[in-house]
């Protein structure tokens, strides 16, 4: 434990019982808040997307070109400057540009095409076979889109939701470093602005615990509904 | 009724898969169709339910046609047709039960009715202890007789099988046969059947077309198609075993018993001959009753060519097909129609 050694120890750091369990719950509320955003809206656009698509219930290639491209510039914007660019934006949603419910707006915006993204090629994955068998059955479009192609389609999306959540961690950290919150704010403005180096080694220790747990859960609901 | 006129589909891409079918078939027949793989087959079954369009002419089931049909109509014209697909398309999230249910589900059949009727159906089809299977968990023949239930749930007006039954093995062809059969007569549905399986339109067709590239070569009563030596496709329908331990050159006497003979039955065949002194071994011989007549396949190995001459006038004179032939001619023609079909029989 060197970096540990230069502060003393671990537990005379006063940084860890005044500030840590408030920047943990920060962060799962930024990744939590961020992540019930991205499902309501990122599905949505992952199943357009798809159905615009060539292989779709509904092609359009014009419009499918059109939100394909938005979906891609939100999707390589460099986070942060993404998250510079809308802070107008993020104060006139949640009235400041501080504080992890400001992080949430950049994050989801950020998320939301990566996740569709993801949900499209999920929806690809699901046989044409099977959307025919179906419509043959005389149903509706709606019903094609619930009943098969997003159930078939599942266990691919929920590993596509739990790449996103563990994606966004790492994005909650950098939103930190800007006035965001979280694990980060505290790595950032503790671990390195203060050389506190069992700070820094302790927020680092506890976002690969955060992702640990998201991938093993989110690898465990994928398993149980996934009957192939 | 379903009729189809001057049907044409060409692929984007430039293949024409279909090249101008007319056909009609009637309220209640099971009409097969055979044809070689890339004939137009599926093609034909999707253009008639409007799964995919053809590029010109009109095809009509019931009156309507589902390649121009749009929205609620399409939907409700599809809910009166059941569809067996080559390839199952069973849903891998559903139980065996929950895909059986899933037509009634979409007619909106409420979920006590839609139970006792899932439960009847996995009867019919043999599959009452794997109602909670899921399709991963299924075998090929199955998974299968699982999609051919859930065709029949919604008790369809017309049922469209692509190739029913080539996942499965003999008796269970039998059995998904004698169903389709037994529904027809039970409820005059109409049925599609599309297979490579002379066996299968054998024990189940009323009538038979063959499709060569994509149209239709020959179409007709079952029994007529085979009383038809004029065509491959009676030959094919009863096919024989192959020849193996003649030489090229040896001579042949192919012999076709039909409805239309004068022969009591084909047992007679051999005292005829007798009488007239014209007897030859036989090479091989298939004898079945289709739709209550007697059809009769023999290969015949006389001695000497006069011999075969002989036996052919005397058969021809009661009305039997007979025809001289050698042993190359009758191999030739099974390499180029029936290799696969006599093999699947000496199975
Ligand atoms: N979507 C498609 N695009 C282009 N060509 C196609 C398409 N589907 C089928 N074809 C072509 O159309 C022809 C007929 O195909 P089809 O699937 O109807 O044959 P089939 O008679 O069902 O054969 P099999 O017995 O092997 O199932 C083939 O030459 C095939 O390559
Ligand atoms: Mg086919």
């Amino acid at each position: 434990m060197i970096i540990a050694a230069q502060d003393g120890l671990f537990l005379e750091n006063e940084v860890f019982a005044n500030q840590l369990p408030a920047a943990i719950l920060e962060t799962i509320f930024m990744t939590a808040a961020t992540g019930l955003i991205v499902a309501l809206l990122g599905l949505p656009l992952g199943i357009a997307l798809h159905n615009l698509g060539p292989r779709g219930l509904a092609p359009r290639s014009a419009t499918y070109r059109v939100v394909s491209i938005l979906v891609d510039i939100g999707r390589s914007i460099p986070f942060i400057v993404l998250m510079i660019s809308l802070i107008p934006f993020t104060r006139f949603m949640v009235g400041t540009a501080l504080g992890w419910q400001a992080a949430v707006v950049p994050l989801s915006v950020g998320a939301i095409p990566f996740f569709a993204r993801l949900v499209e090629n999920a929806l690809r994955e699901v046989d044409a076979g099977k959307v025919e068998a179906v419509k043959m059955m005389g149903a509706s479009s709606r019903h094609i889109m619930r009943q098969v192609q997003v159930r078939e389609a599942l266990p691919g999306i929920v590993g596509g939701f739990t790449v996103t959540l563990v994606a966004l961690i790492s994005y909650t950290a950098m939103a930190g470093a800007v006035g965001g919150g979280g694990l980060g704010a505290l790595a950032y403005n503790y671990g390195y602005q203060r050389y506190q180096g069992d700070t820094m080694l302790a927020c680092v220790v506890l976002l690969v615990i955060i992702v640990a747990i998201l991938q093993w859960t989110g690898d465990r609901v994928s398993r149980t509904i996934d009957h192939r | 009724m379903i009729e189809l006129t001057q049907v044409r589909k060409v692929f984007p891409g430039g293949v024409t898969a279909l090249d101008g079918v007319d056909l009609t078939i009637p309220d209640g027949e099971i009409h097969g169709i055979v044809g070689r793989s890339g004939a137009g087959k599926s093609t034909l079954i999707r253009c008639l339910t409007g799964l995919d369009s053809a590029t010109s002419g009109s095809i009509t089931i019931d009156g309507v046609d589902l390649g121009r049909v749009r929205g609620a109509e399409l939907m409700t014209a599809r809910r009166s047709i059941g569809m067996v697909f080559q390839h199952v398309n069973l849903l891998d999230s559903r139980t065996a039960a929950k895909n059986i249910a899933h037509p009634l589900e979409i007619a909106g059949v409420p979920a006590a009715a839609r139970k006792r009727r899932v439960d009847e159906l996995l009867e019919l089809v043999g599959l009452a202890d794997r109602a909670e299977s899921y399709p991963a968990q299924l075998s090929g023949g199955q998974k299968q007789r699982v999609g051919i239930a859930r065709a029949l749930a919604a008790e369809p007006r017309v049922l469209l099988c692509d190739e029913p039954t080539s996942a499965l093995d003999a008796a269970t062809t039998r059995q998904i046969l004698e169903l389709i059969r037994e529904l027809r007569d039970r409820l005059g549905i109409t049925v599609v059947i599309i297979t490579h399986e002379m066996g299968v339109v054998r024990e189940a067709c009323d009538a038979v077309s063959l499709l060569t590239e994509g149209s239709i070569e020959r179409t007709g009563r079952l029994l007529d198609v085979i009383s038809d030596t004029s065509t491959p496709l009676s030959k094919e329908l009863i096919a024989l075993p192959p020849i193996s331990a003649m030489e090229p050159g040896e001579t042949l006497v192919e012999v076709l018993v039909t409805a239309g003979s004068r022969l009591a039955d084909v047992g007679r065949l051999f005292s005829l001959l007798a009488e007239h002194g014209v007897e030859a071994p036989v090479e091989a011989g298939t004898v079945e009753t289709i739709q209550g007549a007697q059809i009769g396949r023999l290969h015949l190995r006389p001695d000497d060519a006069a011999t075969a001459e002989g036996i052919r006038r005397v058969l021809v004179e009661q009305g039997v097909h007979a025809e001289v032939t050698t042993a190359a001619q009758v191999r030739a023609f099974a390499d180029e129609h029936q290799a696969a079909d006599a093999e699947e029989e000496n199975q």
